[in-house]
């Protein structure tokens, strides 16, 4: 066959779009972790938070986190006799380098460490208009950076404000669980690091996993449980003032 | 004055069903009567406008089914509305910090200073912060030098939300801002009773 130029105008674009199927291959999963094994979730011990933000610098280290943006948080509740619905609530740094001495002052004063929920019903995924963002099989709701447009809506939809916008890549971000951690075997960086085991990473999907027990033991709330997002961040000893 | 209008609106409903109904039945007649194909050769006197719009509208086709298969990534779909891919693209990041495991297997010694006091329940990176590169590579990449009066301080700095069964010291009282290390030792930090003779105040 003679290559003629009508010829070439047709076979160029052809060859590069076999060339792309050819470098895109198929993609290697961690090995030894099936998705369907899994249902992860993560259980928060109110009473065992000091604040010490070991968690925040943990996650920010792990995770490459900019300065001034956090993926978890901690916050301190501050309320004063039965204003319920009126507490105080701090987060310097988001207690990245705990919290500054506070002496009793009245009052209930706790620590709150929040994260993202990991919804099964999560909104952010919902309002996403590219399926950039998704819950795995495995119940992890994670961001694909080279889909997102980061056009912003889930970061007005998240109810629990775990979203931003990396000011860097300008794609959405959010806690991922430490994916990169869980499936290899590991716990997630907040976890590890937490010194009272007031974090635990929990697989629902495991009959093994202690957070059955606790959970038939404990008084366990979701936050905003009336929003029915399926939040799998599990609070023992939450108190009702809290949002 | 309401039931009125609405009495009139009902009559009007009805003589307009009874129009459109009875238009409907004409047409029906007209096409009956006329007979379609057969009897009237003209109907496909111009078929090849038809034939050509069709295949104008099947290269269409076919060039967004070849395009769409060329720029919607492979994955997409296999697990729902979202790249596939990326699932174990997130997943093969490498890790930051290392994990206790892996520095008990090398730093033995400090595991056993540790076992003896309150201090065995803290991972390591929890002070020492991200440490994988040192694992991988322990002899470049070394860890820094804490400060103890700022990394004591994060956990036992008194505040009033910490739970009261915390050990938990208002620094400023306790050391005037010396550091810890000076009379504790962080892996095993009770001081014992020969030490504070030694060493001197608590």
């Amino acid at each position: 066959m003679d290559i003629t130029r009508r010829r070439l105008l047709v076979l160029l674009p052809a060859a590069a779009v076999a060339w792309k199927f050819v470098l895109a291959g198929t993609p290697e999963a961690a090995p030894n972790y099936k998705l369907t094994e899994h249902w992860w979730g993560m259980l928060i011990d109110i009473p065992k938070c000091i604040g010490c933000g070991s968690c925040v610098r943990a996650c920010a280290e792990e995770n490459d986190v900019p300065e001034g943006y956090y993926r978890t948080w901690i916050e301190r509740y501050h309320v004063t006799d039965w204003k319920i619905e009126r507490p105080e609530v701090e987060s310097p740094d988001g207690g990245k380098q705990g919290f500054p001495p506070h002496a009793d002052d009245g009052g209930k004063n706790f620590f709150v460490p929040k994260l993202c929920n990991h919804c099964a019903e999560s909104p952010c995924t919902q309002v996403c208009p590219v399926g950039a963002t998704f819950v795995t099989p495995d119940g992890v709701v994670l961001v694909d950076k080279s889909y997102c447009l980061g056009c912003r809506y889930c970061v007005q939809a998240c109810p629990y404000g775990c979203r931003f916008i990396n000011p860097k890549t300008k794609t959405a971000e959010k806690c991922s669980l430490c994916y990169h951690r869980i499936t290899k075997g590991l716990t997630t960086a907040c976890c590890e690091v937490c010194p009272t085991g007031a974090r635990q990473l929990a697989d629902l999907k495991n009959p093994k996993d202690p957070i059955h027990e606790f959970l038939k033991a404990h008084t366990v709330q979701v936050l905003k449980p009336h929003m029915a997002t399926g939040a799998k961040v599990f609070y023992n000893g939450m108190d009702g003032s809290v949002r | 004055m309401s039931n009125i209008t609405a009495s009139c609106d009902i009559h009007h409903r009805f003589r307009e069903a009874y129009l459109v109904s009875k238009y409907i039945a004409q047409f029906g007649a007209q096409i009956r009567a006329e007979g379609i194909g057969a009897e009237n050769p003209d109907l496909f006197k111009d078929i090849e406008h038809l034939i050509r719009l069709a295949v104008v509208i099947a290269v269409a086709l076919v060039a967004f089914v070849l395009l769409r298969a060329a720029v919607v990534p492979h994955s997409f779909g296999q697990y729902g509305h979202y790249r596939g891919a990326a699932i174990s693209e997130i997943a093969s990041r490498p890790v930051a910090l290392a994990g206790h495991a892996t520095c008990e297997g090398c730093h033995t010694d400090i595991v056993d200073q540790k076992k003896l006091g309150k201090h065995v329940v803290v991972a390591c990176e929890a002070c020492h912060g991200a440490l994988a590169k040192h694992a991988d590579d322990p002899a470049s990449v070394q860890p820094k030098k804490l400060d103890t009066a700022v990394v004591c301080s994060r956990c036992h700095e008194a505040n009033s939300a910490k739970p009261k069964d915390f050990p938990q010291v208002a620094t400023a009282d306790h050391s005037g801002g010396i550091a810890c290390d000076t009379c504790h030792q962080p892996h095993r930090p009770k001081i014992e009773a020969a030490k504070i003779e030694t060493e001197g105040k608590k």
